[in-house]
């Protein structure tokens, strides 16, 4: 008892700081924690070469998708190359296509790497609009010298 | 002509807001009624010169005007008259001017509803709303003037983003833009309670209403949003945490908050700095999702222009006027009169418990989308957080706050018995037990987590009720008594209850569906057959329809299950004016599930196939349903006689009629 503070106006702030700091500690533990396993990098093939990505670990691949490459297969699975025009994944994927992806465009897939090197995606992430590509593939394009594009990657309004 | 016209009277509208600040502030100044009125008028008139230059955007898109840039970019001569319309605010320019609609509305709606409020601290929020109105008007007006001409008009229009022509998009940003902005009143009369420095319970009772129609709207929009990513994007899913929901969800979060310490504010004068800081956050986090969303720095569907110009204009505009806002916080609020001291134990210590919570779930939603974007600034590492983040940051909080949510209600101002408050909740507890038990027998649920879902969805709703049961004194009094009791319950009390069983709904549906949705995707001929759950789906044929401004290719999709036969047309169309093909989903409802059919892409073989996706979403349409119980629940809390902004126009003009005599 004696160790409280005698005026009313500190014990409230005491007790506010009681209450409050528990919820805020977890809060921010809770976001440290749950932050190392759901920031996913994004990488271009030819760095996640650089990279040495392990196996198994979720990232994001983004690049082009390399002309000719689409093979669909019967069971409904899907494999095609992603190229930064300096290296190229191999990808698989099991799933229905986003409607804008093509060949020659933009794509970003998640996923992981298989042991033999096969980019297994989870996700295709779809691009709304076919003016569009995704901004992180224009800048790794842009920083490759590979861009061709307007010059500000804008599309112009 | 009339773009033109629109255009002078955007600028007329930049001039007029200049002038509603400027004339109010003096009029404060000088205690100079005519000069308040003034400002007052210019606020109405400034209203009128937005709505008539929204409306002369309009005609531009309707008659298919192309000499407009804006028109030329975003309209297409065969679109169906709906998403002409909606083509308006389907562009950055237009959408800023919708934003200016919203804004100014809400300003006019400051000058003729807000009878209730003292005059000095009318004329200051008019004035702060004015302030606004500069900023984003003049935003609009210079940086992305929706009305600019093109020398060379092209003959056809490229036509809006087919996946944006859906009745229920075309409705989704008026709502979610009114959500937004109605917090910028909120806003202005924290603003205005720090310069005239006063906050007391009166303060919480004028706040109350407006962040309840704010957060209402906000609701409906971004439940609208949800439902179309649900139906329209073809994944099944309805929520990603993208980080262009997440800009709507945060204040959405901060207006929650808001509306339970106004509460505390108003019954006990305590938490009043709080209060007053969480309006301010509210328009802070309207204005941060505007940044977001329309600089370009997120790559989303929602995001227009990557124009970096505009991008540091409105983070201009957000440091300036969040800034500003909550720097005045800092300055003033330590003179404001501290609130009362309370037991922990207590209604108002169990809202303290549910702000702490709600502040903190906005915290992390914010953490989760900024660390990217700060992370990549310095580092130049894209990259991405996903959903696992926030279940876990998000969701474990929520589900903390959700589980005491039915014993806070019960408990009593000042000094509670929370033994009592806990027995009073005997039937919520047995009816989650049955609730389970039956989950059990039905269902077989196979994680833990849709048990949790199942019982804390279940306690919600019953937690709610018995709350109210206890309200009308059901079982303890006659049954006549307690439905005169129930007719005589204050409307914001029914309000309370409503938006409490809307989140029990929600959890519900959002717990069952996520761990009980089952997915299947086969590529199948014609007459071939799948199977999901109970049911069987047999693509039986594919036709070629024409619609408006689309060629479609149309399954047809026959179902047999528990509940009969039944058939789906899933279709594929074609949008030749933006080249573009997008799915339209099929959905068969059964009760409160979706049975939802995906018409995939063809593929050529010895004889065509394509690929069927299909997906069982249990109780998918509970998701949607708890949000609109929620906002139904806000909109009954705003009827109630107390809130009614007239009753409190009367009770002043009674105050000076007495004090006259």
């Amino acid at each position: 008892m004696t160790l409280l503070p005698k005026s009313p106006k500190a014990r409230r702030r005491l007790m506010a700081v009681a209450v409050a700091a528990p919820v805020l500690g977890l809060g921010v533990a809770l976001a440290l924690y749950a932050m190392g396993d759901a920031a996913v990098f994004f990488y271009t093939p030819s760095q996640a070469q650089a990279k040495h990505v392990p196996k198994g670990r979720t990232v994001r691949i983004g690049g082009l998708v390399a002309a000719g490459s689409v093979v669909k297969s019967p069971d409904g699975r899907v494999r095609f190359v992603v190229t930064d025009k300096i290296a190229t994944d191999r990808v698989e994927f099991q799933g229905d296509l986003p409607d804008l992806f093509r060949e020659g465009q933009g794509v970003v897939t998640q996923g992981a790497f298989r042991s033999d090197g096969v980019f297994v995606a989870k996700e295709v992430l779809a691009k709304h609009d076919e003016r569009y590509m995704p901004k992180d593939v224009a800048d790794a394009l842009k920083k490759s010298g590979q861009w061709r594009g307007p010059p500000d990657g804008g599309q112009t309004q | 002509m009339i773009v033109e016209l629109g255009a002078f009277a955007l600028i007329l509208a930049f001039a007029l807001s200049a002038a509603q600040a400027g004339l109010s502030f003096a009029g404060r100044r000088g205690r100079n009624a005519s000069l308040r009125g003034a400002g007052e008028g210019a606020a109405l008139v400034a209203f009128a010169a937005i709505a008539f230059a929204f409306a002369s955007l309009m005609t531009a898109f309707v008659t298919s005007d192309f000499s407009v840039l804006n028109v030329a970019n975003n309209s297409h001569s065969e679109k169906p008259l709906l998403y002409k319309v909606a083509a308006v605010w389907g562009s950055h320019e237009g959408s800023m001017l919708l934003w200016d609609l919203a804004l100014t509305g809400f300003g006019a709606a400051i000058v003729l509803a807000g009878g209730g409020l003292p005059t000095n601290l009318r004329s200051v929020t008019v004035g702060v709303q004015g302030l606004l109105g500069v900023l984003f008007i003049g935003y609009t007006a210079f940086a992305s003037n929706p009305f600019v001409r093109v020398p060379n008009p092209p003959v056809e229009g490229a036509s809006l983003n087919p996946i944006l022509q859906d009745p229920f998009l075309a409705i989704h940003p008026p709502f979610l833009y009114s959500g937004y902005v109605g917090f910028s009143v909120v806003f202005s009369l924290c603003v205005a309670v720090l310069i005239e420095g006063r906050v007391d319970a009166a303060f919480a009772r004028w706040v109350r209403p407006w962040a309840l129609a704010a957060w209402s709207l906000l609701t409906i929009g971004i439940t609208l949003g949800s439902f179309w990513a649900y139906y329209e994007l073809g994944w099944g899913g309805w929520w990603f945490w993208d980080p262009v929901e997440n800009a709507s969800f945060m204040p959405w979060l901060a207006g929650a908050a808001l509306l339970h310490s106004a509460i505390v504010t108003e019954k006990r004068g305590a938490l009043t700095g709080w209060t007053v800081f969480l309006g301010l956050a509210a328009f802070s986090f309207s204005m941060l999702g505007a940044f977001l969303v329309r600089s370009g720095i997120l790559t989303s569907v929602h995001a227009f222009a990557v124009d970096p110009k505009r991008g540091s204009i409105l983070l201009g505009i957000l440091a300036v006027a969040a800034g500003g806002g909550l720097g005045l916080f800092a300055w003033r609020a330590p003179d404001l009169k501290p609130g009362g001291l309370f037991a922990p134990v207590s209604r108002e210590g169990a809202l303290v418990l549910n702000n702490l919570f709600l502040a903190t779930a906005a915290l992390m939603v914010m953490v989760g989308t900024l660390y990217p974007l700060i992370y990549q600034a310095i580092t130049g590492q894209p990259l991405s957080v996903g959903a696992p983040f926030y279940n876990l940051a998000f969701g474990l909080l929520m589900a903390v706050i959700l589980l005491v949510m039915p014993v806070a209600t019960l408990l009593s101002w000042k000094r509670a018995d929370a033994k009592g408050a806990v027995q009073r909740l005997w039937a919520a507890a047995l009816t989650v037990v049955g609730a389970v038990a039956l989950a059990f027998l039905l269902q077989n649920p196979k994680t833990g987590f849709a048990i949790l879902g199942v019982a804390l969805g279940v306690w919600l709703i019953a937690g709610a009720l018995s709350e109210l049961a206890h309200r009308i004194r059901l079982g303890a009094t006659t049954l006549s008594d307690s439905v005169t009791r129930l007719t005589h319950l204050p409307r914001s009390a029914l309000g309370m209850t409503l938006a409490h069983i809307g989140v029990g709904v929600f959890v519900l549906g959002a717990c069952v569906e996520l761990n009980g949705r089952v997915e299947v995707a086969k590529v199948l001929a014609t007459g071939e057959t799948v199977g999901i759950g109970a049911y069987h789906l047999t693509l039986s044929g594919v036709s070629t329809v024409e619609g408006p401004n689309f060629t479609a290719e149309r399954a047809r999709v026959d179902v047999n299950g528990p509940s009969g036969p039944g058939v789906l047309f899933p279709e594929r169309r074609f949008y030749p004016a933006n080249r573009q093909t997008v799915s339209q989903v099929a959905i068969d409802v059964h009760g409160a599930s979706d049975l939802y059919v995906v018409f995939g892409e063809r593929r050529e073989g010895a004889k065509p196939t394509w690929l069927i996706r299909a997906y069982w979403n249990p109780f998918a349409r509970l998701i949607f349903l708890g949000p609109l119980i929620m906002a139904l629940g806000g909109a009954l809390s705003l009827s109630d006689r107390r809130l009614r902004l007239v009753a409190g126009r009367k009770a002043v003009a009674a105050a000076q009629t007495k004090a006259a005599t």
